[in-house]
């Protein structure tokens, strides 16, 4: 398959995932995702693969959870309220290792929210989401082609480093349609599985647990996950940059926002506003060196999020006092305009009385 | 020369358990894995851990296991079931993990006919936390939550999930045991085997074997009362038998 074909981002994710060797996928309907389950439904016993549609998300993770401890490719996708129900499981994966991909295709919320597209997840995910001290590696497209193109990667960073990584779209970049190539790039060097339950067949006992009652055990187990981190931070960084260098105001934003900030700076330097902007494609690691390299002359940063700002909080961070942050999002389910942003960034030229 | 007529079945590792005394655990572990072993399938075998008491019988059994979420292990089983058909999985489960937290996971395993194995130890309590109740407590017994007893104008009735899972078409077979005599504990062993058989056999459905156990920790009993007590009182509430297939 190296044509373009029109797909909207649910079934091209789907599909993606499928090309990047997928096992199994477990899933329960929910809106704005349900393309999802629908495609894998018809594609998955095609390929002779595993589909399953379960009770409820508590479920889905948990077969998920099934699935990863004896080493298959295994995938769950979910919006919002849905991604709630999971974190518990998350955790679990997250203690004892287990790779899986989770999609998040976020909508409105706090609570049930709506299911207009929204950016509110951020900090659910950046986070770790659910008790313990863990992270899981979020990937953030923001096209179909780079949702595409994030599936593979997202299932070789999890098996690669034995964690949980989460995709996190949101309604537009789900439901759009855009032209998009499946490319077949060649895949990471992976570590075998060798701890996977498949069976005490002439071996050792293989246990996958989260539990060690023992004085010290989980500690040492904390430090050693922290040290995988580490190693996560070190080398999976991804992010975008566009005329930062000599930019006055930078814009940074991620996902569909990228998309609308986009339009906005390209209208503001045909204005002759100085302006760039950055885009993180992992939220974690978050790309907190190349902002803060990006700070050093002094600029003004403006963050665009379809919220009432989460990642600002870490662009604050990578900034570190060096020059001010000003925020500009909608949220539950409002997406801002070109014209919205373009304005907010024409204010900030008459700095700094505008700078808040 | 001497012959060697009895030992610890090579499904179970060599070592003690931390189960308290007169606890049915240890036989319940004993039955599951003779049965490995003369079934000879240790080599595809892959065990689930509930949250409880059993949280760690992957110390216990020496076949590959997994310790899951509390009540999520016939979820768990399912996502393992489904992408290793030709591995036998089964789940272990109190009754906290299975009858409470874990109901919904349970029961859509079954409906759907997962080809899992279920050995559920009933003892009408929650051991673990400490002798809270358990939705298979039963009426008038004293547990640290229900110090008055259980009332069912206040706590419900206890809740007969097996005669519940009996009901549904993705059930194959369910059988309610109990480990307070030898010769019941030779039943459940047969019990226990017949379920991992239908399994082995591609058996379209799950199979689930009830066994009730002595807690005579938090039941505030010796081990013989807690026995007596079991006869009396526990299976007029539990009746012992084959309830399905």
């Amino acid at each position: 398959m190296n044509e373009r074909i029109l797909m909207c981002g649910n079934e091209a994710l789907a599909e993606a995932a499928i090309i990047a060797g997928l096992d199994a996928y477990f899933g329960y309907p929910i809106t704005p995702q349900n393309e999802v389950p629908e495609y894998m439904s018809k594609r998955m016993p095609e390929e002779g693969r595993v589909f399953l549609q379960s009770e409820s998300e508590l479920a889905s993770i948990n077969m998920v959870f099934g699935a990863a401890a004896t080493g298959k490719r295994v995938m769950t996708s979910s919006s919002s309220p849905g991604i709630s129900l999971m974190q518990e499981g998350i955790s679990y994966l997250a203690g004892a290792e287990l790779p899986a991909v989770i999609v998040n295709v976020m909508r409105g919320g706090p609570g049930l929210g709506n299911i207009a597209p929204s950016q509110g997840d951020y900090f659910q995910a950046t986070r770790g989401g659910g008790h313990g001290d863990y992270r899981t590696i979020v990937l953030a497209p923001s096209s179909v082609q780079e949702l595409v193109d994030c599936m593979p990667l997202a299932f070789d960073l999890a098996d690669q480093y034995r964690t949980p990584v989460l995709v996190l779209a949101d309604g537009i970049l789900g439901q759009m349609m855009e032209p998009v190539v499946f490319n077949k790039k060649p895949r990471r060097k992976l570590p075998p599985k060798d701890w996977a339950l498949t069976g005490a067949d002439n071996r050792k006992q293989n246990i996958v647990r989260s539990l060690w009652l023992k004085e010290g055990v989980v500690e040492q187990h904390n430090y050693d996950l922290q040290a995988v981190y580490k190693e996560i931070e070190k080398n999976e960084i991804l992010c975008e940059q566009y005329e930062v260098d000599d930019a006055e105001i930078v814009v940074v934003a991620y996902g569909i926002a990228a998309r609308i900030v986009r339009g906005a700076v390209n209208k503001a330097r045909q204005e002759g506003i100085k302006v760039g902007w950055i885009r993180p494609i992992t939220l974690w690691p978050f790309p907190t060196e190349q902002i803060n390299k990006a700070a050093d002359n002094f600029k003004i940063f403006l963050t665009v999020e379809l919220s009432c700002g989460q990642m600002v909080e870490d662009v604050k961070l990578a900034v570190a006092g060096k020059a001010p942050v000003v925020f500009y999002g909608r949220a539950g389910g409002g997406v801002p305009t070109v014209e919205q942003v373009l304005e907010k960034i024409r204010q900030l030229t008459l700095r700094p009385e505008n700078i808040i | 020369m001497m012959q060697k007529v009895f030992s610890k079945p090579q499904a179970l590792k060599d070592c003690p358990t931390h189960y308290c005394p007169g606890c049915g655990h240890g036989i319940a572990h004993r039955l599951i894995a003779e049965t490995i072993d003369e079934l000879g399938i240790r080599g595809r075998t892959i065990g689930i851990a509930p949250v409880g008491c059993a949280v760690l019988a992957y110390d216990y059994f020496d076949v590959d296991m997994v310790e899951v979420a509390h009540g999520r292990a016939p979820a768990v089983a399912t996502g393992m079931k489904r992408t290793n058909p030709d591995k036998i999985i089964f789940s272990y489960q109190g009754d906290g993990d299975l009858a409470a937290i874990g109901t919904g996971e349970i029961i859509h395993a079954a409906h759907r006919g997962e080809q899992i194995t279920v050995i559920f130890i009933n003892n009408a309590v929650f051991g673990m936390t400490g002798g809270q109740m358990a939705p298979t407590t039963i009426l008038n017994q004293v547990t640290t939550t229900t110090p008055l007893g259980r009332d069912a104008s206040k706590q419900g009735y206890p809740l007969q999930v097996s005669e519940l899972l009996t009901l549904l078409p993705g059930t194959i077979y369910i059988e309610r045991c109990s480990l307070h005599k030898p010769a019941l504990i030779r039943n459940a062993k047969k019990a226990i085997k017949h379920a991992f058989e239908l399994q082995l056999n591609n058996a379209p459905g799950l199979s689930l074997v009830e066994l009730l156990s002595p807690c005579p920790t938090y039941w505030r009993m010796t081990p013989v009362k807690a026995i007596e007590w079991m006869e009396n009182e526990m299976t007029k509430v539990f009746p012992l038998g084959r309830l399905k297939g």
